[in-house]
């Protein structure tokens, strides 16, 4: 699906090409070589609309404006569904994740925060049903190892380098050779 | 780089091939890891906590109803199938051959299934479980966190998870897992009296 989207995007930047004025000395040939192109890319695009996620994967929910359905669709995006466990809440054609997203809008519906609703989620599914792990004691591990690397390398680094230069002849440090070996 | 090389200690040298060392170690756990866990199970928030409260039609007679609260006072097992559930075809004769005998109530949650598919079903595969309650909607599924069947629940006299089984039951698990579970609220018998 994200392929499909980029695609999607793509096509939409060459239809805007399609469109953009013409160099004054372009020939009506030229024209209608870009008009053609332009009604390929209208075609491609309709066509493309019906196979991306947005429109496939959601069944109709009575969203009741368009800031509900984005803050429906952003929500679901976040939420792991539990039978395709490496697709969104959003994507799944599951029928649990469809029960799911039926449970999610009517706890909107119903007045509840983003946040009251992943709480309840967490509550029955556990954190696995968040795409990003809450930061909390026991993911630390999984979120600071990587800064922790990085550190332990940069210190690694800073011990090679200061040894190095201590090893060097001191006028060897600058200016640096244009033939050194490195 | 000689020159350095030449002054560093064995250990600094050695580095590499220690980091060389830890990559293998960190790979061969992970090869272990995946090969003796179920990567797609989700553990259950629920255990030590109390079930979710449920208020359901019974199977055979939907005017009636049974609820979480009348089966306190006696640890029960709450097996979550479906007639739409492959599975749970081969877990039938385990639960007939292996759970009933140990004399705990078994319950029987139809999840997400028509009513009139399930008693079919039963039907035709027998009927182990000393009640049936549907959950056509999985309202009830949802609160107890299904999220693919069979899943079983051991649920304290107290009304408390005890533990969840994620897929069907084998002898190996009903031996490692479900025993020690029940023999835990039951004072060492696992095997009691059936009701």
């Amino acid at each position: 699906m994200i392929g499909l989207t980029a695609l999607t995007q793509r096509t939409r930047r060459t239809l805007l090409d399609a469109y953009l004025p013409f160099p004054p000395q372009s020939g009506g040939r030229e024209i209608c070589a870009r008009a053609g192109f332009a009604l390929a890319v209208i075609c491609l695009l309709i066509f493309s609309a019906f196979f991306s996620s947005d429109v496939f994967a959601i069944d109709p929910l009575p969203f009741k404006d368009r800031a509900e359905e984005v803050r429906f669709q952003h929500l679901a995006k976040q939420l792991r569904c539990l039978v395709c466990q490496n697709l969104d809440l959003a994507d799944s054609d599951a029928d649990l994740a469809k029960d799911l997203r039926k449970q999610v809008f009517e706890m909107m519906q119903s007045g509840k925060s983003d946040d009251e609703i992943k709480q309840y989620l967490v509550a029955r599914y556990n954190d696995f049903v968040l795409y990003d792990p809450p930061l909390k004691p026991g993911t630390w591990l999984l979120w600071f190892t990587p800064f922790a690397l990085v550190g332990v390398g940069a210190f690694v680094v800073a011990g090679i380098l200061r040894r190095r230069s201590r090893a060097a002849p001191p006028d060897s440090i600058s200016p640096p050779d244009p033939g050194e070996d490195w | 780089m000689s020159s350095v090389a030449g002054d560093s200690s064995l250990f600094t040298r050695l580095l590499p091939f220690f980091g060389f060392v830890a990559l293998v170690a960190l790979l061969g756990f992970g090869i272990y890891w995946n090969t003796h866990h179920e990567m797609t199970e989700v553990p259950s928030p629920l255990i030590g906590k109390p079930a979710p409260a449920f208020t359901l039609p019974l199977l055979y007679e939907p005017e009636k109803t049974l609820s979480a609260s009348e089966l306190l006072g006696k640890p029960y097992l709450l097996n979550v199938f479906g007639s739409w559930c492959p599975t749970c075809q081969y877990e039938h004769p385990i639960l007939t051959g292996q759970i009933k005998p140990l004399g705990i109530k078994l319950i029987g949650l139809d999840w997400k299934d028509d009513p009139e598919d399930a008693k079919r079903w039963i039907a035709q595969f027998g009927n182990p479980y000393d009640a049936l309650i549907t959950d056509r909607e999985g309202r009830a599924g949802i609160d107890f966190g299904v999220y693919m069947a069979p899943e079983t629940f051991l649920v304290d006299a107290q009304g408390i998870v005890r533990y969840k089984r994620i897929g069907m039951f084998t002898a190996e698990n009903i031996r490692d897992e479900l025993l020690p579970k029940i023999a835990e609220l039951t004072g060492k018998h696992a095997k009691k009296g059936a009701p």
